[in-house]
């Protein structure tokens, strides 16, 4: 039996089989070792950095603190102490997510962060920068209180004015919620894989003028 | 530590410019240990903020509650409901077709997106509702007579009584002066029993479903009167006291709304009745701004401009200089 027949391709020859191609497409993905690297860049040096991986582990604790609240269903918040607890938990670990996310937003900016073909690294964070507001916001609209009275109330004239309240119905709860909990973490996670996947396949952004070339601000494709 | 080794030969861009990141010297760098560390870290002040500082929940409020606070505003919503002259009977897409609602500039997206969520303001938020209820012939009677009625005739009544009420002192139902009002006194003060009494929710939310998940009618009547947003305005929520990124109590809410809510406080925005398509339009032009930032010219060179990236990169600038 050969190579081949045992199911695995040469590398470098071409073949018709959707796998293979699929999984040397995937392979190419991210430079090989850096999936995980355990050496960094010497330039990577700025507590600046530690927002990235702060907003990673911030939505982590969000997602487990909004899947305990959803153990208890909609309402339980409202008449447990250990709901209300667990809602404070999913309330300030969304501050925190926000807080670190707008910090690691910023410095990127600062950073150009976009050269050396790193747009689609800086478009996908900006996507899961909106997705995080949608999904923040649809919490707010979940809570059964006050609040979401309020805040539906007000929102929906916004929404309805350029026509996206005729879709995205902010006073029926019902739909918020599948929406908070379902459709917005499912594409906010995907928007997030892909963003720390584009991260590993191009590295840190250099520091500008690193090589003195003075249009690397400019080169983002 | 700055243990700085080669390990990978240098590849560049294929335009001069930003060099590769793998072809700069390396450093060692625990990945998986600053992940576990970040996430005890964020775990641990997450569960600190909680215990000290809690969450709001200002318990939702109820019809009967709005009856029981300000029954007034409650009759004075209904004859508003029949009369057409509510925030929902005049609002239009998606809920009705009484207006064209705003625009951005000829785009016409409000009432492009059409009548999705239909709501008949006067029969769905008050005329069906009472008709379900039982044992009063009074009701019973004054339904009867404002359904024979002509829509001229209807309206005229509502209108007069809807003016009636907004003069009488405090708005009070009895002390409204004498006027030709029809059945509308008798229906509105119908509703304020119907709302007393609890049963107005299930009438406007299950629509024939038991499962009532959709509040869309409760809202927008709860939304009609001023009970709502007199609460709201005492919590400092108001849509001009920056509510839209407010919460109860003294939360943070959702700062990260700033510039959205912003729009609102400051003309031409604050006194405009285009407002919220003019704020929508702004905010969703300074979005694909941010998204294609990349793109821009100018605007994407403001980091060379103001060199944050010196204090960010300053161990590598100072090991290595720049050249002349």
């Amino acid at each position: 039996m050969t190579a081949t027949q045992a199911g695995g391709t040469p590398p470098g020859t071409s073949s018709k089989s959707w796998t293979v191609r699929t999984r040397d497409r995937m392979s190419r993905v991210v430079p090989q070792g850096q999936v995980l690297p355990d050496r960094q860049p010497a330039y990577m040096s700025s507590w600046i950095y530690v927002f990235g991986v702060l907003t990673l582990a911030a939505l982590i604790v969000v997602i487990g603190s909004g899947v305990l609240l959803a153990i208890g269903g909609v309402t339980w918040w409202h008449v447990s102490s250990l709901g209300h607890f667990v809602n404070s938990l999913h309330l300030w670990s969304v501050e925190l997510f926000f807080a670190f996310m707008v910090i690691h937003l910023w410095g990127k900016f600062w950073m150009a962060a976009w050269r050396g073909n790193r747009a689609l690294t800086w478009m996908t964070g900006v996507l899961a920068f909106l997705g995080s507001i949608g999904t923040a916001f649809t919490g707010y609209l979940s809570q059964t209180n006050f609040d979401s009275q309020w805040i539906s109330g007000q929102a929906k004239d916004g929404l309805n004015s350029v026509g996206i309240g005729a879709f995205f119905n902010v006073l029926n709860p019902g739909q918020m919620l599948l929406w908070h909990v379902a459709l917005l973490p499912l594409v906010l996670g995907v928007i997030v894989l892909l963003h720390v996947v584009l991260v590993r396949r191009h590295g840190i952004v250099p520091p500008i003028d690193s090589e003195g070339a003075d249009a690397d601000v400019e080169d983002a494709r | 530590m700055s243990t700085a080794t080669v390990t990978r030969p240098t590849h560049h861009s294929p335009r001069r410019g930003t060099p590769d990141s793998h072809g700069f010297p390396t450093r060692p760098y625990d990945l998986v240990k600053e992940f576990v560390v970040a996430l005890v870290v964020v775990a641990l002040l997450t569960v600190v903020l909680a215990a000290v500082f809690s969450s709001p929940d200002e318990k939702a409020i109820t019809m009967a509650d709005w009856a029981a606070q300000a029954p007034n505003d409650v009759v004075a919503t209904a004859a508003g409901e029949l009369a057409g002259t509510t925030t929902s009977a005049s609002y239009g897409p998606p809920y009705n077709t009484a207006g064209d609602g705003q625009n951005l500039g000829p785009l016409k997206l409000q009432k492009w997106a059409g009548v999705r969520i239909p709501v008949d303001s006067a029969a769905d938020l008050v005329l069906t509702p009472l008709s379900k209820v039982t044992g009063n012939t009074d009701l019973a009677t004054a339904l009867t007579t404002w359904n024979g009625a002509t829509p001229d005739q209807q309206n005229k009544w509502a209108s007069a009584y809807s003016d009636a009420l907004s003069k009488a002192p405090d708005n009070d139902p009895k002390q409204v002066a004498d006027g030709d009002y029809g059945p509308v006194p008798a229906i509105s003060a119908a509703f304020l029993t119907l709302a007393q009494t609890g049963g107005l929710e299930g009438a406007l939310t299950s629509s024939g479903n038991f499962y009532g998940g959709d509040q869309t009618r409760s809202l927008l009547l709860l939304s009609d009167g001023a009970y709502l947003e007199d609460q709201a305005r005492a919590r400092h929520l108001g849509g001009d006291q920056w509510g839209m990124m407010n919460e109860t109590g003294n939360f943070p809410g959702q700062p990260w709304m700033w510039l959205y809510t912003f729009w609102y406080q400051v003309p031409p925005f604050s006194t405009s009745d285009n407002a919220d398509a003019l704020v929508w339009g702004l905010m969703m032009l300074l979005t694909l701004g941010l998204l294609l930032l990349p793109f821009i010219p100018g605007l994407r060179s403001i980091p060379r401009w103001i060199p944050v990236h010196r204090i960010i990169w300053r161990d590598w600038y100072r090991d290595h200089p720049r050249r002349t």
